[in-house]
């Protein structure tokens, strides 16, 4: 576990930090020892600013999913998933290398980290189709 | 004081609404003034008497300053309480209690806008939303707000408890029919489960016809003290019940996708109220997407958690069921400037004063009025009754 660093900014901007060094790393409680997502100041489970970052292993399981519809016959349809990692976060994220109307809830995920906007930006994969933190 | 002992200290003595649909020409400001007189006019008051406001608006950061200024009004109690569509029912707590304590005399609450026909479109808005309502968890993924939330929710309805598309549909359905009896309602064509299914798909496992209405509206309504409420009008809707409940603004904060904080809001207000959802004649549920009515039957305790869809099937919440829901056609059906919380409070006071023609649910006593705001984010419930239910 690593203590926030004052020198990376807020929670929001070490996240990003992390991210961009390659590292998937979500926050864990000190005081109550539970996983925290999105990055913040305070843990919302007990009210402890006792905040570590530790790394994610990245691997998690489609909790609900959406896809949105592009224009017909354009190939555009991208499916919105909510990702429950296995440190027990959920997170928002799309599903690529797989056919966007095959994605399902209880697939098994990997995070990947790209490159979006000039951000690094966690999407996922199909286990086994060599995601990397 | 116990809210238990505040059970019934406050009625609604005046309802109007205005541009329900579309208000071309007029700005949201204007049908909210065409809305308040109609309201203080139907309370036998005039804007004068009013000394009380509680207003907010998804477009302004200070909305209840020019709202003030418009009408001409000095409050002595003022609530801007920004919590989306639940907003002007979690208003009334407030307004309660600011009455209670002799802070104010008569509260007006009120809504307008004009995301239809008006310069600050839906569209604008929700570009404008991305900076002033950062998401940066959601945002890069690109959902479509807030339809994809809901139907991320609807997902996992499906999911953990085989709710269908039909069953889904069964809502907008119901919607429609009672719609087709409320002549101020804006969609009064036939619709059928077909027609539902078969409609664009938007974001799975919704349709455009999952979906709520956006069109131009303002509504409004007066509240006054239990006594004087009786000494103004011959028939005061008095508020039973009320409580909010706020868990989570994003749906990937959503503990459980399935179950929302109406599942409290609903139970303290019961619990106010001295009532169970089988003494509630009319229900009112924010029907953003056909999802949302699911959920609050089961929330709200009309069913049991994961029943709502057997519960709506054959018509189960359409005119001649076995529950009224959303009697003036809801959010899919009648109207939805934005935020509809208003117009749920304006279809318990119509049915318990027994003024609404063919859709007229008989005998009504008590009514429940549902808010819903964000992304499954807000919960505000009201139960409100005649005079014999004090």
């Amino acid at each position: 576990m690593t203590a926030i660093a004052p020198s990376l900014g807020g929670p929001d901007a070490a996240y990003l930090h992390h991210l961009a060094q390659g590292h998937l790393r979500v926050q864990q409680c000190g005081a109550c020892a539970r996983h925290v997502f999105y990055p913040r100041v305070v843990c919302p489970h007990c009210g402890s600013a006792d905040l570590r970052w530790v790394d994610a292993r990245g691997q998690g399981t489609v909790h609900a999913c959406s896809v949105v519809m592009g224009k017909p016959g354009t190939g555009t349809d991208y499916a919105i998933v909510l990702v429950d990692l296995d440190e027990g976060v959920r997170m928002m994220g799309r599903v690529q290398e797989h056919p966007q109307d095959q994605v399902r809830i209880g697939m098994r995920v990997q995070a990947r980290i790209v490159e979006q906007d000039g951000k690094p930006l966690v999407v996922f994969v199909p286990q086994g189709a060599g995601g990397a933190q | 004081m116990s809210l238990q002992q505040l059970r019934g200290k406050a009625a609604i003595v005046g309802v109007g609404h205005a541009g329900i649909g579309e208000a071309p020409g007029f700005s949201a400001m204007e049908i909210l003034g065409q809305a308040a007189l109609a309201a203080v006019a139907d309370a036998g008051l005039t804007l004068r008497d009013i000394d009380g406001l509680a207003t907010c608006s998804s477009a302004a950061s200070m909305w209840a300053l020019p709202v003030a200024e418009y009408l001409g009004l000095r409050p002595q109690f003022i609530d801007s309480t920004m919590l989306g569509g639940s907003s002007f029912i979690a208003h009334l707590m407030p307004a309660m209690l600011a009455l209670e304590s002799g802070q104010c005399n008569a509260v007006l609450v009120c809504y307008g806008s004009t995301q239809k026909t008006g310069t600050f479109s839906r569209k604008a808005m929700s570009e404008a939303f991305r900076l002033i309502d950062p998401l940066p968890y959601e945002h890069p993924y690109a959902p479509i707000q807030p339809l994809t939330s809901y139907a991320l929710a609807a997902s996992r309805h499906m999911h953990e408890f085989g709710t269908t598309r039909e069953q889904l549909a069964e809502v907008a359905v119901a919607a429609r029919r009672w719609a087709q009896l409320n002549p101020e309602a804006v969609m009064r064509d036939p619709l059928s489960i077909d027609d539902v299914l078969s409609a664009r798909m938007v974001s799975t496992p919704l349709t455009v016809r999952d979906c709520c209405l956006v069109t131009d509206g303002a509504g409004a309504f007066v509240l006054m003290r239990a006594d004087r409420a009786k000494a103004q009008v011959a028939k005061p809707v008095y508020v039973l019940g009320n409580a909010t409940a706020v868990w989570n603004r994003q749906i990937s904060s959503m503990e459980n996708l399935t179950v929302t904080a109406a599942s409290e809001s609903g139970r303290r207000a019961f619990e106010m109220a001295g009532l169970a959802p089988s003494d509630v004649d009319v229900v009112g549920l924010y029907d953003a997407f056909t999802i949302n009515t699911l959920l609050f039957l089961e929330d709200l305790g009309f069913c049991k958690k994961g029943e709502a869809g057997a519960f709506v099937e054959n018509g189960g919440i359409a005119p001649g069921g076995r529950l009224p829901v959303n009697t003036n056609g809801g959010g899919l059906s009648c109207v939805h400037p934005g935020m509809y919380g208003i117009f749920l409070v304006i279809e318990a006071v119509r049915q318990l004063r027994g003024e609404c023609g063919a859709r007229q649910v008989k005998d009504a006593r008590i009514a429940l009025a549902h808010g819903n705001g964000g992304t499954l984010s807000s919960q505000s419930t009201a139960i409100f009754g005649v005079e014999e239910t004090l």
